[in-house]
């Protein structure tokens, strides 16, 4: 049995009564929900600010005169500084809202390709990269002719740093790395891959997807050129996410769509564009979500970010030690510094299987290759077993799982 | 020898003997690991069918006018499944196989418990039994 302190169970408790989905049963079981790391629940207080959205103030911002388009475009720009003061950004302007890391990576990609590299350039990746993180660059490589890199990685999932040292050159105009990865849970050195890059002048984007809704986040301190997030996998909704970039990149960059709200003048010879963040939010946006991710930072603030870290943590190393009780378990991912995430496979057993047999027991995982191919063929495993945790999850939830896997393993065996 | 319609009407009432989906699940899993090896020069790059999540081998043989199929997947579900449709199509002639419908899916229920990347696995399946059966008519 599970020996954490009460007030960690009181807490989770009070937490997870904030979730309504997750008082439903699954094939007649009640839910265990450990596919956070693709994409999280939601909070009532969530779930409320979108209705409350269009119930009451629903209209275009940023245009009308009209008191609901003052309103609405109120609500959204309150977002916006949450998330701004959230992150700790200069100012609002450098928080461009985005459909997700995934644009958000591309649009700076995008950027650097048109306007930034050249033939003979340089971007790094790491080893542990989610597909989002990788192709977008492969593709900007494409374009521009320079030449993409990979810092690779050790058994345990930690980047190997001193070739990451060594491939810092002139060349080097932009190294992209994930906070932390999603696949082995590894929390990367981020502080220290900024530092570095920075001394031979290279950019630095850092995929947040699973950083936001685990860790704290300061680009001031972290001195980040850009810092990606999801919202869906922060409790907010799905569809929207934020790219933060310092100011004197924003400028450089150029528009990545262009439509209306991103202009300052147009004439059929030529077209003014407006400043950031308008620039790079052509259209008019996603109003209902951005006014869900400021209300999902608003929980995450007011949950406290080191309680969802230090309860994250507790239910981490709790499954870990448990899961070592089937037979024949591995575990995949296993840095000294690990945020939420458990990745494994057991020997003898299909991860399909395996899912597919905790889905009917109502436990929801993630199986395959968790767009991290690389990673796969890095092990030289068809993909994994990952339960990933967030802050409503509770260690009885834990118990279920690990017993659950061991009927599994005995039907499969 | 039973008709491919009187193989699916068995097949649905063993599973309807089990409540449980965990029971149906378990025979499934029994008929992957009694599944009968598919010859490994048949396991090539070639005989793998697209659009499934686990990796699956499906090679047909024609012998006296009639198909017969063997197959293989690394992951022990997907098998039983195969063996479902193996035990199904093996033994007919190509025409019989190709007007066959697969309605035996539906009635256990398969289909709505499978993931839909499975789902889509499953229809890849007898999309290629059905094309060995196409290609074997064509070449009769």
């Amino acid at each position: 049995m599970h020996t954490q302190s009460i007030t960690i169970q009181e807490q989770i408790h009070r937490i997870r009564e904030q979730f309504p989905i997750l008082k439903q049963t699954v094939n007649g079981k009640p839910l265990v929900y450990f596919d956070n790391a693709a994409s999280s629940q939601k909070p009532q207080v969530v779930i409320d600010a979108i209705s409350k959205y269009y119930e009451t103030i629903n209209s275009n911002v940023h245009r009308g005169v009209h008191k609901l388009s003052q309103l609405a475009t109120d609500a959204f720009e309150a977002a916006r500084k949450t998330i701004q003061t959230h992150i700790n950004a200069r100012e609002s302007g450098e928080v461009i809202l985005t459909k997700g890391c995934t644009e958000s990576i591309n649009l700076v990609a995008h950027g650097f390709a048109w306007s930034i590299l050249r033939p003979g350039d340089e971007v790094l990746v790491s080893a542990l990269e989610h597909h989002s993180n990788i192709v977008p660059w492969q593709m900007a490589c494409e374009r521009s002719g320079a030449k993409l890199r990979v810092i690779p990685m050790d058994h345990r999932g930690v980047l190997d740093m001193v070739t990451f040292a060594a491939a810092l050159n002139a060349r080097t105009k932009l190294v992209a790395v994930n906070h932390i990865s999603n696949a082995l849970g590894t929390v990367n050195p981020i502080a220290e891959i900024i530092e570095k890059a920075h001394a031979v002048g290279a950019a630095v984007l850092i995929d947040g997807a699973q950083g936001a809704p685990h860790t704290s986040i300061d680009v001031q301190s972290l001195d980040v050129d850009f810092y990606t997030i999801s919202g869906h996998k922060a409790y907010g909704p799905t569809g929207v996410g934020i790219l933060y970039g310092k100011r004197e990149w924003l400028e450089k960059l150029p528009p990545y769509q262009g439509g209306g709200e991103m202009i300052a003048t147009v004439t059929f010879e030529k077209s003014t564009y407006a400043d950031i963040p308008h620039k790079f939010e052509a259209g008019t946006p996603n109003i209902a979500g951005m006014i869900g991710l400021g209300a999902a930072f608003t929980f995450i603030n007011e949950t406290g970010i080191a309680t969802i870290a230090a309860i994250e943590n507790a239910l981490l190393q709790y499954a870990t030690e448990k899961l070592q009780e089937v037979p024949g378990v591995k575990i995949y991912g296993t840095a000294p510094e690990k945020a939420s995430v458990l990745s494994f496979l057991v020997e003898g057993v299909h991860p399909y299987d395996l899912g597919t047999l905790l889905d009917q027991m109502g436990i929801a995982v993630r199986t395959g290759h968790h767009c991290t191919q690389p990673i796969m063929d890095f092990f030289d495993i068809p993909g994994t077993v990952r339960a990933s945790f967030a802050c409503y999850n509770t260690f009885e939830e834990i118990d279920t799982f690990v017993a659950a896997v061991k009927r599994a393993c005995a039907m499969l065996l | 020898m039973e008709t491919i319609a009187e193989k699916q009407a068995t097949i649905t009432e063993e599973f309807a003997f089990f409540d449980d989906w965990m029971d149906k699940y378990n025979h499934l899993i029994e008929l992957g690991k009694n599944l009968p090896l598919i010859a490994e020069e048949h396991k090539t790059e070639e005989n793998i069918i697209k659009g499934c999540q686990s990796r699956v081998w499906l090679h047909a043989a024609q012998n006296d006018g009639k198909l017969f199929f063997t197959a293989d997947s690394d992951a022990i579900i997907t098998k039983g499944i195969i063996a479902l449709m193996v035990e199904v199509f093996s033994g007919h002639n190509p025409e019989e196989i190709l007007a066959a419908d697969t309605k035996f899916i539906d009635d256990i229920g398969l289909k709505e418990h499978l993931s839909p990347t499975r789902a889509n696995g499953l229809v890849s399946m007898i999309k290629q039994m059905k094309f060995y059966a196409l290609a074997f008519a064509n070449k009769n």
